[in-house]
């Protein structure tokens, strides 16, 4: 018995770049930056100021206030997602079986915001004046229960953890559920909102971020005056389907579908990812493997792009390792470099990248490199290029190393 | 078919900090309740919880390992090494890129960002804090992957790694997702299980403000009640197991002391409400029949169930309808219990250690009780062992896990039966 195909059917993107996949991937493909100062609280005691952060979302767009109350930013911006990944898909929710839908979702710090607010008033005030929902939208399972409840799926749900690696985790999992027939439709993928005043203070303490206020000049990946990363809110929801389930309901589109996917640990660090890239290309090699393709097969790679130059560094090693001399040719590119890091959110906001460039045949640029400090073919500027094949890479900090493997749907 | 089977248990609970004093807790039915040490309730709806006496220091940790670790991750390290102890596994001697990493975790590093809270917001004065004053590993409690890199970093492991954090069924989901990267070929050891430290001022706070939690203040002892006809919530705890599992051929080949296998995992969201259930108990009978059906196993096969137990009105209710409605008239029959009414209700963690508890039920052929149960509830009319461990030769045992969010898994443990080839 061939097992089920996990396709890519519905993006659904709440991005500092663009919010809605059509308004994000033009504005992807100009290679617009999404990285602002901060200016919703005072950054000045802060060394990094900058961060991506979304404008113009409106939650009320999407849900109700009842909702929005009992809720986080961060799942409010999933909820977001799911409901525009389920329209790009013209996928309804409602018409199929409870027990064929689940979601899979990645989280990485949880409702950071509502959290922050709920402990200031224990703390100034007194326990009785925490709100009676605290308890349903600070932990990390919050976003998938609302979803579950919301659109009615009732598979098998689940929340993967794994810092930036976890969004590629997450829909890898829901590729499992899909291939052994366990589900028809899975929403997978993550959001995050860690631009508050306490979260963005426990990310300084990891000591990886750029320092500085010129959103041009912060997060640098690649580039020779690489000095950290940049930290961002937003992601993506996605609508993983059953290549046949979806051609039998006349899915709008199928973007590509999930080919390959492996994950490793490099097992000695609690911060920055290990210097030598070993276990990272080591992920990325059994990624191919997954998928049954060598590396001369991958078009474009979606680079994890820390934006360290020891990160950097390393990440040229894993590329190097898997694709030997090829790794100087093969286009690379790190669009995250116009939203910055957005944890579980982006690695699952790559993907949908990814998703977009190949049916759009256009490799979406790395911004704000600068002069490039490593011998590879780093996308820089907007290119015109099919493409069938996309290796995307995520690291999380502590040691997470995790790669997914997309192709172009054929007949 | 890749198998999986449980070849070590390591165990921080309350009432005693090792597998060995756990298990005596566990089946001398003693309550490991009391009024909270951890922090002054005094100001608190519940004042109670199961507290672990726990020393980093003496369970093996460094002094760097406790100032980076926040205290659910030094559990799940001291819980990792007496597992990986007893499981015989020679770390000089085997592939350490076929080992992965699977935990859960409810609220991961809560204590330890709370803690620092109070400090950066000068008391919650502030909501524009005052980044300086936060301890340097900040980030660490920040992002509850900590847990998997901790336990990672200390086994060397370079397979998957990651958090499986699903509110109150984090342990039976980490553990299942563990079980899983054995079955697609992608891991050969897993260190899997969960880790929660949620007795803290924020967590018992908004447990307070939902009533989720027992008001039994005077009299600690007896306040989990489990199917009890007077309970009035459960009884917050701590903890965390770990169990090592394996492949079946992996752990034959060396002959390891095997536990059990796991027979079937399956989860379900229940689509209703993130704290309502819905009284016929359908999405939690629905993951134990797909979990029973993964091992062949009949309601007449199992021998013990671990029930979620947790002593809210409306779990202990729902729970009762879904044994019924998976099994039949056979959930007359099968002794059940709720060890939470002894060690409280971990949060993330007890799933682990109610796994570790059908593990150890298993192989010792003792079901552990469910304490305090005096007064019987109408609604709750099947066998909860009461206050008394039984003698019995257990087979297989099935235990469920429900929370927060509408998840409902369940989990099959089997004495592990040679293939029919």
């Amino acid at each position: 018995m061939s097992e089920a195909r996990a396709v890519i059917t519905g993006l659904g993107i709440v991005a500092p770049n663009g919010i809605g996949a059509p308004t994000f991937w033009g504005n992807t493909r100009k290679g617009l930056n999404g990285i602002r100062k901060i200016d919703r609280f005072d950054v000045s005691k802060y060394a990094t100021q900058v961060a991506g952060v979304v404008e113009g979302f409106e939650a009320t767009d999407y849900i109700d206030k009842r909702l929005m109350v009992q809720t986080d930013n961060w799942t409010w911006m999933a909820l977001a997602g799911a409901k525009l990944a389920m329209e790009d898909a013209a996928f309804d929710a409602a018409s199929h079986e409870p027990d064929r839908m689940s979601v899979v979702t990645a989280s990485s710090s949880g409702g950071n915001e509502f959290g922050q607010r709920e402990i200031q008033s224990l703390w100034a005030k007194g326990p009785r004046f925490v709100g009676a929902y605290q308890s349903i939208a600070w932990f990390y399972a919050a976003t998938t229960g609302q979803l579950s409840i919301k659109h009615g799926m009732k598979g098998a749900c689940g929340v993967v953890v794994s810092e930036q690696a976890g969004g590629l985790d997450a829909l890898a999992l829901a590729r499992r559920q899909i291939r052994r027939g366990e589900a028809d439709a899975v929403l997978s993928g993550g959001t995050e909102a860690p631009v508050g005043p306490y979260a963005i203070t426990c990310q300084e303490h990891n000591c990886l971020m750029a320092e500085g206020d010129d959103p041009d000049a912060a997060y640098r990946p690649f580039g020779t005056e690489a000095h950290g990363y940049v930290p961002g809110e937003g992601g993506a929801i996605l609508l993983v389907e059953g290549l046949d389930q979806a051609r039998a309901r006349g899915a709008e589109q199928v973007y590509a579908e999930i080919i390959g996917h492996a994950a490793t640990q490099d097992g000695n660090s609690h911060t920055a990812p290990a210097a030598d890239g070993h276990y990272y290309g080591r992920a990325l090699q059994l990624a191919l493997d997954d998928a049954g393709i060598g590396p001369d097969d991958v078009d474009v790679v979606f680079a994890d792009g820390f934006g360290t130059p020891e990160s950097d560094a390393a990440e040229v090693a894993a590329l190097q390792a898997v694709f030997g001399s090829r790794a100087s040719s093969v286009p690379v590119t790190a669009p995250k470099s116009m939203v910055g890091r957005l944890y579980a959110g982006g690695s699952s906001l790559d993907v949908a990248t990814a998703a977009l460039a190949i049916t759009d045949g256009y490799i979406p640029p790395t911004i704000n490199v600068g002069s490039p400090a490593f011998d590879l073919d780093l996308v820089t500027e907007g290119r015109a290029q099919p493409m069938d094949t996309v290796l995307v890479g995520a690291r999380g900090i502590g040691g997470f190393n995790s790669a997914m493997v997309l192709r172009r749907v054929t007949e | 078919m890749r198998r999986t089977v449980v070849t070590g248990v390591g165990v921080v609970a309350p009432g005693g900090v090792t597998r060995d004093s756990f298990w005596a807790t566990i089946t001398a039915g003693k309550t490991a309740t009391r009024r909270i040490t951890l922090f002054d309730p005094s100001e608190f709806r519940s004042q109670i919880a199961a507290e672990a006496d726990f020393d980093p220091i003496a369970a093996g940790l460094t002094v760097q390992d406790v100032r980076r670790m926040d205290r659910y991750i030094q559990f799940a390290a001291a819980a990792a090494s007496e597992a990986m102890g007893e499981s015989g596994l020679d770390l000089e001697n085997i592939d350490h890129e076929r080992m992965a990493v699977s935990m859960g975790s409810a609220v991961g590093g809560t204590t330890a960002l709370e803690d620092e809270y109070v400090v950066v917001s000068n008391h919650g004065e502030e909501w524009e804090v005052d980044p300086e004053y936060a301890m340097p590993f900040v980030y660490q409690a920040l992002v509850p992957s900590s847990l998997a890199s901790e336990l990672s970093m200390r086994f060397q492991t370079h397979g998957p790694a990651a958090v499986i954090s699903t509110g109150c069924t984090s342990g039976i989901d980490g553990i299942g997702f563990g079980h899983q990267l054995i079955q697609d070929g992608r891991a050969d050891i897993v260190i899997s299980g969960a880790a929660d430290s949620p007795i803290s001022p924020i967590s018992m706070a908004c447990f307070d403000a939902i009533k989720a939690t027992s008001a039994r203040n005077d009299d600690p002892a007896h306040a989990s009640r489990p199917f009890d006809r007077d309970r009035d919530g459960f009884v917050m705890g701590e903890g965390s197991a770990v169990l090592i599992l394996e492949e079946l051929e992996h752990a034959q080949a060396r002959g390891a002391d095997i536990y059990c296998e796991v027979l079937g995992y399956a989860s379900r969201g229940n689509g209703y409400h993130m704290t309502g259930l819905r009284p016929d108990g359908l999405e939690m009978s629905e993951s134990i029949v797909d979990a029973m059906n993964q091992g062949k196993v009949n309601p007449e096969d199992i021998g013990y169930i671990n029930a979620h137990g947790s002593g809210t009105k409306q779990n202990d209710r729902h729970e009762t309808a879904a044994f019924k409605r998976a099994l039949g008239d056979v959930a007359y029959n099968i002794p059940i219990s709720s060890i939470k009414s002894m060690i409280g209700h971990s949060l993330g963690a007890i799933g682990s250690l109610e796994m570790a508890a059908c593990a150890l039920t298993i192989r010792h052929g003792v079901v552990p009780p469910t304490a305090n149960w005096e007064n019987p509830d109408p609604e709750c009319d099947l066998d909860y062992t009461p206050n008394t461990a039984r003698e019995a030769k257990v087979n297989v045992a099935l235990s469920v896990g429900s929370g927060f969010g509408g998840f409902q898994s369940a989990m099959v443990f089997g004495r592990v039966k040679e293939a029919t080839k």
